[in-house]
């Protein structure tokens, strides 16, 4: 009970930033299921001498992120505007027709706007959802091979809206030229996406770049991008700017030298590493769509991703949202905000309002890591070594709310009696879809889920929970409308004594589908 | 002589545009089109026609017959 109350104490999470925050963070165990869980979660709990320790600056920076903060992805917005429509390399699994592939799925395609535009739009979603937090210039190119706009965009932020933080993504060729003007806007995050840093891979992953008026190609190319993203990445640590690199899992290409990507931007102080799959479809009409190179199997990412958790802190909940996307990460409200809509709307920036809201989710988040605290705490003491993933239907708020029919993806967690650990997101087609055709979805989305134990929902139909069952996936809607952590946690209680008891035998289970198409098409 | 771009590959992604060292490119309602008048092919600025190199979509930006070769003053 005492250490029910100490962990639930209001203003933990702020006061002390240490272990079990930056733990949070990755995405990873708590600190005390570091403690009890023995080999599992090694990697990150023996490195932590030292590198654990989150100083409260960095703390600040990053924990209203959704895309920094596994945590606080639940609770709050980012939103992108797609100002930088102008590339200036070219990816194997991009089609410049569409949104740059490092940030979102491919085949996607934005609204361009003019940073006139974007900052009536931004300022207007601020009124409108007061958890947006973060703005983000993203593409539909790089946003430094268009730095007019993209800081101009800034600028004018800056003046009109003080408290949303600032972010840019960028395939870094330009990087070391505007560190400086990316520091005088107070930008705190950058995103550099890294997918190698041998010259001999990356001329299989591009090929040319335009750099100081001239094309190179091959590996000439890959080598000139490889040096600027690294001191890029250097130059932005030493003025104390986090950094999140983005590296694409490309199987065959790069694989296993993500690794030593790994090694390497950590070394150089990269607070993250995001490891995403290759989305690879012929239709995209990317060079890798057409050659056939495939994308990894949820499998294949997730062995990647672990193997790569001692390195930089790993980010899971990705989703490569798409240049102009509105919302909570996965969700996306673009069609309420288009430009017409955006001209007509009057609009006030209150931050008062915005203020009062974001304390409010900030009690409903203290009360979701209380519950898992004390979930935790309950859970019978074992030498099982179980360890399941989960899939989680939720609508946001870190809650299990959501319809299995109305879920357009699944959160998965990956569960011991010692540990929740989030470990990504997968899309599916929506179940339902106004009364038809539903029979056809349901096999897509047991693929999507094929390596789970259980499903938590906060509502399932008959039937498909009768072909879940048939699948050996556990349809679970008993804990609706609680904390996630806590209903998973209470399920696999519930798993394991059923096991224990002989009541059902437990079972490996397979792998699962990266689905390929675009998420968020317009 | 000059270049033209192909309107019908051009994505308005703009990245030629402030490549051009004559500010020859130009954009009306999302297709960018280059003045032939103000083109020089890039002679006496740069090795490569900065627009070809910077598209990135092959083909693209094209040398238009309908003109003179450029000639250096
Ligand atoms: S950096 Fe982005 S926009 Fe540029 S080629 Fe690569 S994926 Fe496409
Ligand atoms: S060839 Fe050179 S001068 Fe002519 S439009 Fe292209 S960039 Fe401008
Ligand atoms: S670089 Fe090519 S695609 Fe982009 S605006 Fe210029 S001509 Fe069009």
């Amino acid at each position: 009970m005492e250490h029910v109350l100490q962990t639930a104490s209001p203003g933990h999470n702020r006061l002390k930033p240490i272990t079990g925050i930056k733990v949070e963070v990755a995405g990873q165990t708590t600190a005390s299921g570091c403690g009890t869980s023995g080999g599992e979660g090694k990697a990150s709990c023996g490195t932590s001498d030292g590198e654990n320790d989150m100083p409260p600056e960095i703390w600040e920076k990053v924990k209203n992120h959704p895309c920094y903060s596994e945590e606080a992805h639940h609770h709050y917005a980012r939103m992108h505007v797609a100002v930088a429509p102008a590339c200036n390399i070219q990816c194997n699994y991009c089609n410049r027709k569409y949104d740059c592939s490092n940030e979102s799925r491919p085949g996607v395609v934005s609204q361009k706007l003019t940073p006139d535009q974007a900052v009536k739009k931004v300022i207007a979603v601020a009124s409108e959802i007061p958890q947006m937090t973060v703005l983000g210039i993203a593409g539909p190119g790089d946003a430094l091979a268009n730095p007019q706009k993209t800081f101009e965009t800034f600028r004018m932020l800056q003046e009109q809206a003080p408290d949303i933080k600032l972010c840019l993504s960028t395939n870094g060729l330009m990087l070391p030229d505007y560190v400086d003007e990316i520091a005088k806007y107070n930008v705190d995050h950058v995103t550099i996406t890294i997918n190698m840093i041998d010259a001999e891979v990356g001329e299989k992953i591009y090929p040319w770049i335009f750099y100081n008026h001239k094309r190179y190609y091959g590996r000439e190319a890959a080598q000139i991008l490889t040096d600027r993203q690294m001191l890029g990445l250097e130059m932005l640590t030493a003025r104390g700017i986090l950094t999140k690199i983005n590296s694409v899992l490309i199987p065959g290409v790069n694989d296993q030298h993500l690794y030593e990507v790994n090694r390497a931007v950590k070394s150089r102080g990269a607070f993250l590493h995001n490891i995403m799959p290759l989305i690879s479809e012929a239709e995209h009409g990317t060079v890798y769509g057409l050659t056939g190179q495939r994308g990894p199997s949820a499998q294949e990412l997730k062995e990647v991703q672990d193997a790569c958790m001692g390195g930089a802190n790993l980010m899971r909940h990705c989703r490569q949202c798409r240049a102009d996307a509105v919302g909570l990460l996965g969700e996306d409200r673009s069609d309420e905000f288009t430009q017409d809509k955006v001209d007509q709307m009057d609009v006030i920036y209150d931050l008062e309002k915005r203020r009062a809201y974001q304390e409010q989710v900030e009690i409903e988040r203290q009360a979701q890591n209380t519950a898992k605290q004390s979930a935790l705490a309950k859970q019978a003491d074992g030498d099982d070594d179980i360890k399941v993933l989960v899939a989680v239907a939720t609508t946001g708020g870190g809650k299990v709310n959501e319809h299995f029919g109305h879920a357009t993806e699944f959160q998965i967690y990956e569960i011991t009696a010692a540990s929740t650990t989030f470990v990504g997101h997968r899309r599916v087609d929506l179940y339902c879809q106004g009364g038809f055709g539903e029979d056809e979805q349901l096999p897509s989305i047991v693929s999507a889920i094929n390596d789970c134990h259980a499903v938590l929902v906060a509502k399932i139909g008959a039937c498909p929970r009768d072909e879940l069952l048939a699948a050996g996936i556990e349809p679970v809607d008993a804990y609706a409308h609680e904390f996630i952590e806590k209903a998973a946690l209470t399920w696999f209680a519930d798993y394991r004594a059923r096991v224990t008891s002989g009541e059902i035998s437990h079972q490996p289970r397979g792998d699962a589908s990266i689905r390929q198409g675009a998420f968020m098409a317009a | 002589m000059a270049y033209k771009i192909v309107a019908s590959q051009c994505t308005g992604c703009s990245a030629c545009d402030p490549e051009c060292p004559n500010q020859a490119i130009f954009e009306k309602n999302g297709v960018f089109y280059i003045k032939p008048e103000k083109c020089t092919e890039c002679i006496g600025h740069f090795d490569e026609a900065q627009c070809v190199a910077a598209c990135p979509v092959d083909k693209t930006c094209i040398i238009d017959t309908a003109y003179p070769r450029y000639q250096a003053a």
